[in-house]
């Protein structure tokens, strides 16, 4: 098969998969398109971050596993832009809570300034030590006032600050944003490293972003979630109530209800498409660029294009900021899908992990294999259950009754992850280039 | 006496929490450093093979119970714990068989390892779920307290109590055991000797006839027991969850970082540092402020550096740390 042919072979078994699922009810289909729209919005989603990681590990061959990280971030955008504000913990601790967070950037920023002036040796360390740790306290004495002042007022529904309740659709470039942020700090102390090493401090970078999502409720609310997120698509109530959309619905032989939660779906198919394709277009022009051209030339070879004049350490960050800023627009939209911000729901399996697999079961290196990887691993990761439970039926029939049958009853929730497993493994072993190789 | 009260509330929840979960780390962080000597790689499936070695011995242990088979004061998992050694042990050399053997014939750069290993992390953390679910199992089943802490109100007149877990005096012991019988073990041997010579250098080693096979089984056993040990100690110390054993995998790294990759010795002593500053991080100081400042200085604030939910920010700020300022770690591993 040419490069085409195989490209538009996948893409048909993907089509065909969501088609299957919204119309054929047997085996471990549905046959309801609210499912089959529910899974290809994720799978869109997924794909974003898959071309994120692609961007880093295809290109560059940066090893990142702080995906996680960088989608909560994004998740966190959408709070903060799109949610009103919360006058009262305003007035009762923002500025407050401002004050005390420059004060510890100021601490930071002069502890590298010592560094750079004092010359090395026991003084130097001394004197960035007594200016940190001098820093913190500070910085905790102002600080901590104001998230006590804020997380008190009406702690049930707010108790946090609130976001600047701008529309939500701009929270995806402030999702970038802020992912770019955080990547660029994290890139300046750790890509120097070597692969494995960067990995563990990525993943690691990832666990304490969630960490502080978790634990610092005057942010975003903690662990106590923030609900109701504003939704780019119209309200279903609203549909339901609107004659002229009933009436359409009707001409499709759709209830009111089955047809608002279509329409609604579909709306957000339209949206995520529309961000993956310009998004998928511009990394295709980025690779066929000079500059995807002297990417590639660095991960093949780093110290021959050092030779050539090229600023590696300057080239591995600027990927590793675009990068990771794709995976919090990801992030982003992937919250505003979801109506609700659940940060103890960041799990590096899922948001970690497994958009790696993605990336290198559809082709690392290849933009249109991580999309089609995205599209078929997020396909099964959701079908996996169902197999694994039409397996552990079969698997009960003999042994009813004992242990095994017991065992493989809850079997096919842990399905997942094993199958996940053997799948990048046998990818890795017999076809580590994917299923759609870089050319 | 406010001197000694103090002194108590630091070895009771200072002291003796860390060291317990210090020396658990420093197992752990002694299996990752073995495989990235010997097998030149940063093995992501650690803290799977941890929890699937715990879930092996816990259903031994159930078994041994059910034959009312114990050793009277101590935990039943003791007795288990070989089974369960030898069960990861198997394990382990059949997923290099399987998995690893290849890329090594084929000398694959170490992120291929890498990647490798996340694939067995995922299916060993799909298998340990199936074995054990996803609950929180306890299967301490030993007397609880050593010095149990009213007795030793009563004892030493002291306001504050000392208690002494069973557990925590069993996993130092254990650990100590452990380490000694390793260094032995890699020092004095044949076999041991060959596993440092492949270290240093591969090439060399299998000139001088050292068969890599054999020193790569070795050093999969070697590992088995290490995980296994780290794993049902902690068990046995807090409780066993699939997804806290997971979550052990970065202090353990941090921890055979922080020592110096490939060295033994750094290993144990990250473990040790890694445990102290977490818990002395996230500890409440309030209360030994106050016995040791005279009265006018007593602190208002609850002292507390961090949060408790920080604790992996700590971890991992002293990676970055030492990574920065001192790639090879305090003894000097291999460079980065």
């Amino acid at each position: 098969m040419t490069y085409q042919t195989r490209v538009l072979f996948y893409a048909a078994i993907v089509a065909l998969l969501f088609i299957v699922e919204g119309t054929v009810d047997a085996w471990i289909f549905s046959g309801s398109w609210d499912t089959s729209l529910a899974v290809l919005n994720m799978a869109l989603v997924s794909a974003i971050m898959a071309l994120g990681v692609n961007l880093q590990w295809g290109y560059a061959g940066l090893f990142n596993t702080g995906i996680m990280g960088f989608v909560a971030l994004g998740g966190l955008a959408v709070v903060l832009t799109s949610m009103p504000p919360v006058p009262d913990a305003w007035s009762a601790g923002g500025p407050r809570i401002l004050f005390g967070l420059a004060i510890g950037a100021a601490a930071v920023l002069l502890a590298i300034f010592v560094r750079g002036k004092l010359p090395a040796g026991r003084a130097r360390g001394l004197a960035t030590l007594a200016v940190l740790v001098g820093g913190f306290f500070l910085f905790r004495s102002i600080f901590d006032g104001g998230v006590a002042a804020v997380e008190a007022v009406n702690p049930s529904v707010t108790g946090y600050l609130g976001g600047l309740g701008l529309p939500v659709m701009m929270s995806w470039i402030v999702g970038g944003i802020f992912a770019a942020g955080a990547a660029w700090l994290i890139g300046k102390t750790t890509l120097g490293l070597r692969s494995d090493y960067l990995a563990i401090a990525t993943l690691g970078i990832a666990e304490i972003l969630v960490a502080v999502m978790k634990n610092e409720g005057w942010l975003a609310r903690g662990a106590n979630n923030v609900i109701g997120l504003p939704r780019p698509v119209p309200d279903p109530v609203m549909l339901q109530q609107d004659p002229a959309f009933v009436e359409q619905a009707a001409s499709f032989g759709l209830s009111a209800v089955e047809a608002s939660t279509l329409y609604i779906k579909l709306g957000y198919t339209l949206f995520f498409t529309i961000a993956l394709v310009v998004i998928l277009v511009l990394a295709q022009l980025a690779r066929h660029s000079p500059w995807g051209r002297m990417m590639r030339a660095i991960r093949d070879n780093e110290t021959a294009a050092r030779a050539m004049g090229k600023n590696v350490t300057r080239r591995h960050l600027q990927i590793f900021v675009i990068g990771s800023a794709v995976c919090g627009i990801a992030g982003a939209m992937m919250t505003t899908l979801d109506g609700q911000l659940v940060p103890t729901g960041y799990n590096p399996l899922r948001y970690t992990f497994l958009i790696w697999v993605m990336v290198i079961v559809g082709g690392s290196g290849n933009n249109i294999g991580s999309v089609l990887g995205a599209f078929l691993i997020w396909f099964f990761w959701i079908k996996v259950e169902s197999i694994g439970q039409w397996f552990s039926m079969l698997a009960q029939t003999g042994f009813a009754g004992t242990w095994f049958a017991d065992q493989m009853k809850e079997a096919g929730a842990h399905m997942r992850l094993f199958s996940m497993g053997i799948v990048l493994l046998l990818v890795l072993r017999f076809n580590p280039r994917g299923l759609l190789p870089e050319r | 006496m406010d001197f000694l009260n103090a002194l108590v509330m630091l070895t009771n929840f200072v002291i003796i929490p860390a060291s317990v979960y210090g020396a658990q780390l420093a197992l752990g962080a002694l299996a990752i450093t073995l495989i990235y000597s010997i097998l030149r790689f940063s093995n992501f499936a650690h803290g799977d093979s941890m929890a699937f070695g715990t879930v092996v011995t816990i259903g031994v242990t159930a078994l041994f119970q059910s034959w009312g088979l114990h050793l009277g004061p101590l935990p039943t998992a003791l007795i288990a714990l070989p089974f369960g050694v030898i069960a990861t042990a198997l394990l382990m050399i059949g997923t290099d068989i399987a998995v690893y053997r290849f890329y090594r014939v084929k000398r694959a750069a170490p992120i291929v390892f890498v990647m490798a290993s996340m694939g067995v992390m995922f299916v060993m953390n799909g298998v340990v779920r199936f074995l054990a679910g996803t609950k929180d199992i306890s299967f301490d089943d030993g007397v609880r307290f050593v010095i149990k802490a009213a007795e030793f109100k009563k004892w030493s007149g002291l306001d504050q109590p000392l208690a002494l877990r069973s557990t925590s005096l069993i996993t130092l012991v254990v650990a100590v055991a452990v380490v000694a019988w390793l260094f032995w073990f890699l020092g004095k041997t044949r076999t041991g000797k060959s596993m440092r010579a492949f270290s240093d250098n591969e090439d060399l080693a299998l000139l001088s006839g050292i068969a890599p096979n054999r020193v790569v089984m070795v050093t999969w056993a070697i590992v088995a027991l290490l995980t296994t040990t780290a794993g049902v100690l902690y068990g046995l110390d807090k409780a066993y969850s699939p997804f806290t054993y997971f979550q052990l995998l970065l202090p353990t790294f941090a921890a055979a970082i922080v020592g110096g990759l490939g060295s033994p010795l750094g290993a144990i002593a990250g473990g040790f540092v890694v445990a102290f500053s977490e818990v002395v991080v996230t500890y409440v100081w309030k209360q030994v402020a106050a016995y040791l400042l005279p009265a006018a200085l007593e602190p208002t604030s609850l002292m507390q550096i961090m949060s408790t939910e920080y604790k992996v920010a700590v971890s991992f700020a002293i990676l970055v740390v030492v990574l920065l300022f001192k790639p090879t770690g305090l003894f000097k591993g291999q460079s980065v």
